[in-house]
């Protein structure tokens, strides 16, 4: 069927070179890239039609990636693998990389969600940034994010990869800190780019160590020679990998950023900081499985990060009153369940992907209602202030409620088929993260219920000025249709399609029995979140709810308003001790190097400030002087004769 | 022959010229004095030039006298410009060169 490691049960990267329809494959990224470059350099010239150019390209990658998915559905699994040399990228010693694109059953389905969702995300942003007087910049850097972000996913070796992360990076860069005017947006991007700068260390260290060890960079290469690896330089690898993982999905210890990216436009949200790009820690490690299936310290290692990552998000998401930081806070939750997959092999791997997917429509649908509703309550997210929002917007409360539904688990609907199968895997493997995924599934019922009641139900609590409105169906449109796939997204799991489509890639798990029955799983699943859902309606939904956030609550709930003290541990451990070697070295900069090396100049320059007073301009005293020295010759003379 | 008072007499004026060149304000004088010194070392060399008995003293004698006399028209002449420019005399007053 396809070619394995010796004693592994992870598949070689094994591409043929790519044909027909996969021949357009460098296309699906010069698309999105030339929309970039034309709005960007064609500067004011382009303000009047540039953001629908911008909207159609994507839109044009999007049909290329659907006629490669039809392509690749209709090829033997072993065939499923295709590659493209576009050009040799640079050459130096032994170091040969090649500009290679690869097409597999893992980056098809990338491709459709990136393309796919970037694409409905442009249309709804033609409306949602209708008024902005920098609305062709905003464009082009969501083309640019696209074309590095399709870079990312269809690079054929690590060094392709780590220029689509990088680019991503400068895209979330300029798109969080897109209303510069705010300096609280500024600083976010900042925060965001820093924060992800220790995560790229990790990656890039592991390419060097790649390099290192394999002598390239490329998947092909390395997945064909990992089992000769030792352990200790894989087990590295995987940690380094995960660190890369952590810093661009959010993950602990590196998630303080994603609340924060919040101030970006609510779009950039969508795209950027809830369906793609924080989902690339979860496509690294998925695509580096020939790494983590020999190295299973690494393994436990990504498992203990996504179940900490799963429950501080969703503690988060608990207390927000803000609803974009509530969904931030679940967006770091929901990615801890797709690491929590990865992070379980082989079993997990599909799973986690089939996860990304889901999520991708659902927290994209519901940070795009978010935007919605906050487009008619004249910008304001504070949750406390909306209430009964349902009947002033049903599109957008309707679309919002197929989210809510999906990402709680309600049976049914997407998120219930992928997070009940993370679950079961993990319930599996370990009892102890597996009811830590349960948990999070029952806090994931009460933050949504929570954010779903105080925005939609619950009496009106809006000021007197502020009408919301439905918005125009250029936005409208985009959530029935993300509302559709977050309704429908479980059938990728159909007759385990998802799983058998993605086994060229991560291979195929072997049947054990699950100690506990799939089904009673899925019953305790259901119950867990109704008990969940159940709370919120009881403390929340029945209560009065103040406009005013109460001061006088418990700890856990300060804990989550203050995000878990992430930022106060951030600061302790690095921050403040930054802050203070930077001082300690100035000041030994100041002081120790420079006052050595200026040190003889001053001194002779001092001397000089008293000597140059012998010149006083008198010509008597430079007489007396000549007197003086023919003198002393004089008695030198006299002295040395007599001796 | 005993040149001695020679010596002393050259020693007396070369000290006045010496005394006069610090103590003077007046810069005819001051050149004066460089004169009287110059003079009292040619009363030297031409002393002991005789004592000696050759012409080596005689002749440096002549040589100064030459370059007093050139310097006397250089030096003259930057006096009298000094004192065009300056309605003075007084070396003191030229003083704007120093630190």
């Amino acid at each position: 069927m396809f070619a394995f490691h010796e004693g592994g049960a992870v598949p070689v990267v094994d591409p043929t070179s790519a044909d027909g329809v996969f021949s357009l494959l460098w296309l699906v990224i010069a698309l999105p890239l030339a929309g970039a470059a034309i709005l960007l350099i064609g500067g004011r010239l382009t303000d009047k039609w540039g953001h629908l150019l911008a909207t159609l390209l994507p839109i044009g990658s999007f049909g290329i990636a659907l006629a490669m998915f039809v392509g690749v559905l209709g090829r033997d699994d072993s065939d499923r693998q295709v590659s493209q040399h576009l050009y040799t990228w640079f050459e130096t010693g032994h170091l040969n990389v090649g500009m290679d694109l690869l097409y597999d059953p893992l980056s098809a389905l990338f491709l459709l969600l990136i393309t796919g969702v970037g694409s409905l995300i442009h249309v709804y942003s033609i409306g949602y940034m209708a008024h902005d007087p920098r609305r062709r910049r905003f464009f082009a850097y969501l083309n640019l994010f696209l074309a590095a972000m399709l870079m990312l996913v269809l690079s054929e070796n690590y060094l392709g990869l780590f220029l689509g992360w990088e680019g991503v990076g400068l895209a979330s860069y300029l798109l969080i800190g897109f209303w510069q005017h705010k300096p609280s947006a500024a600083a976010a991007a900042k925060k965001a780019f820093v924060i992800n700068r220790v995560g790229d260390m990790g990656l890039s260290l592991a390419i060097m160590l790649f390099f290192i060890t394999f002598g390239s960079t490329s998947f092909t290469v390395i997945s064909a020679g990992a089992g000769d690896a030792s352990d200790t330089t894989v087990t590295i690898l995987g940690l380094l990998l995960l660190l890369g993982a952590c810093g661009k999905s959010a993950q602990f210890p590196l998630q303080a950023w994603l609340l924060d990216a919040m101030e970006g436009p609510t779009p950039v949200s969508a795209l950027i900081h809830a369906a793609t790009m924080v989902t690339a820690g979860v496509y690294l490690i998925v695509r580096s499985n020939f790494i983590f299936e020999l190295a299973p310290h690494a393994q436990t290692v990504v498992v203990v990060v996504a179940v900490i990552s799963i429950l501080w998000g969703a503690w988060i998401g608990c207390a927000k009153d803000d609803i974009k930081k509530a969904l931030a806070g679940s967006t770091m939750s929901q990615i801890g369940y797709m690491m929590l997959g990865a992070g379980l092999g082989v079993a997990g791997y599909a799973f986690a992907i089939f996860h990304l997917l889901t999520h991708g429509f659902f927290k994209a649908n519901m940070f795009l209602g978010a935007g919605s509703v906050m487009h008619g309550m004249d910008d304001d997210v504070d949750m406390r202030h909306y209430g009964a929002v349902r009947k002033a917007m049903p599109v957008t409360y309707l679309t919002f409620a197929m989210g809510y539904l999906a990402i709680i688990g309600f049976p049914g609907f997407s998120g219930f088929w992928s997070k009940d199968k993370i679950i079961e895997t993990a319930l599996a493997d370990n009892w102890i993260v597996g009811l830590c995924a349960l948990l999070g599934a029952g806090v994931t019922g009460f933050y949504m219920t929570r954010l779903m009641l105080l925005t939609f139900f619950t009496e009106k609590r809006w000021e007197k000025d502020v009408h919301p409105h439905e918005s125009p169906s250029v936005m409208t449109v985009p959530l029935i249709v993300l509302a559709a796939l977050s309704v429908l997204g479980g059938v990728m799991l159909a007759g385990d399609w998802i799983v058998d489509f993605l086994s060229p890639v991560t291979g195929v798990a072997p049947h054990e029995d699950p100690p506990i029955p799939a089904l009673a799983v899925t019953v305790i699943a259901v119950a867990v979140v109704a008990v969940g859902v159940a709370l919120a309606w009881f403390l929340v939904g029945k209560r009065d709810v103040p406009r005013e956030a109460p001061q006088d609550v418990s700890w856990v709930t300060k804990a989550g308003r203050n995000e878990v003290y992430g930022n106060l541990i951030n600061d302790t451990l690095v921050v403040n001790p930054g802050r203070h070697l930077t001082t300690a070295l100035m000041a030994t900069d100041k002081y120790a190097v420079d006052g050595t090396l200026t040190g003889g100049p001053v001194a002779i320059g001092a001397v000089a400030s008293v000597a140059r007073r012998l010149q006083n301009g008198y010509v008597r005293s430079y007489a007396f002087s000549v007197l003086a020295g023919g003198l002393i010759v004089l008695l030198a003379l006299l002295v040395v004769n007599a001796a | 022959m005993n040149i001695t008072a020679y010596v002393v007499l050259s020693a007396i004026l070369f000290t006045i010229g010496c005394v006069g060149v610090l103590t003077r304000r007046n810069a005819i004088v001051v050149f004066m004095c460089v004169e009287l010194m110059l003079n009292a070392s040619n009363l030297a060399l031409v002393a002991f030039a005789k004592q000696h008995g050759n012409l080596d003293g005689q002749v440096a004698a002549f040589f100064v006298m030459v370059v007093a006399a050139a310097e006397v028209v250089v030096g003259l002449a930057i006096i009298m410009t000094i004192f065009r420019t300056r309605r003075s005399a007084s070396v003191d007053d030229a003083s704007l060169l120093k630190y």
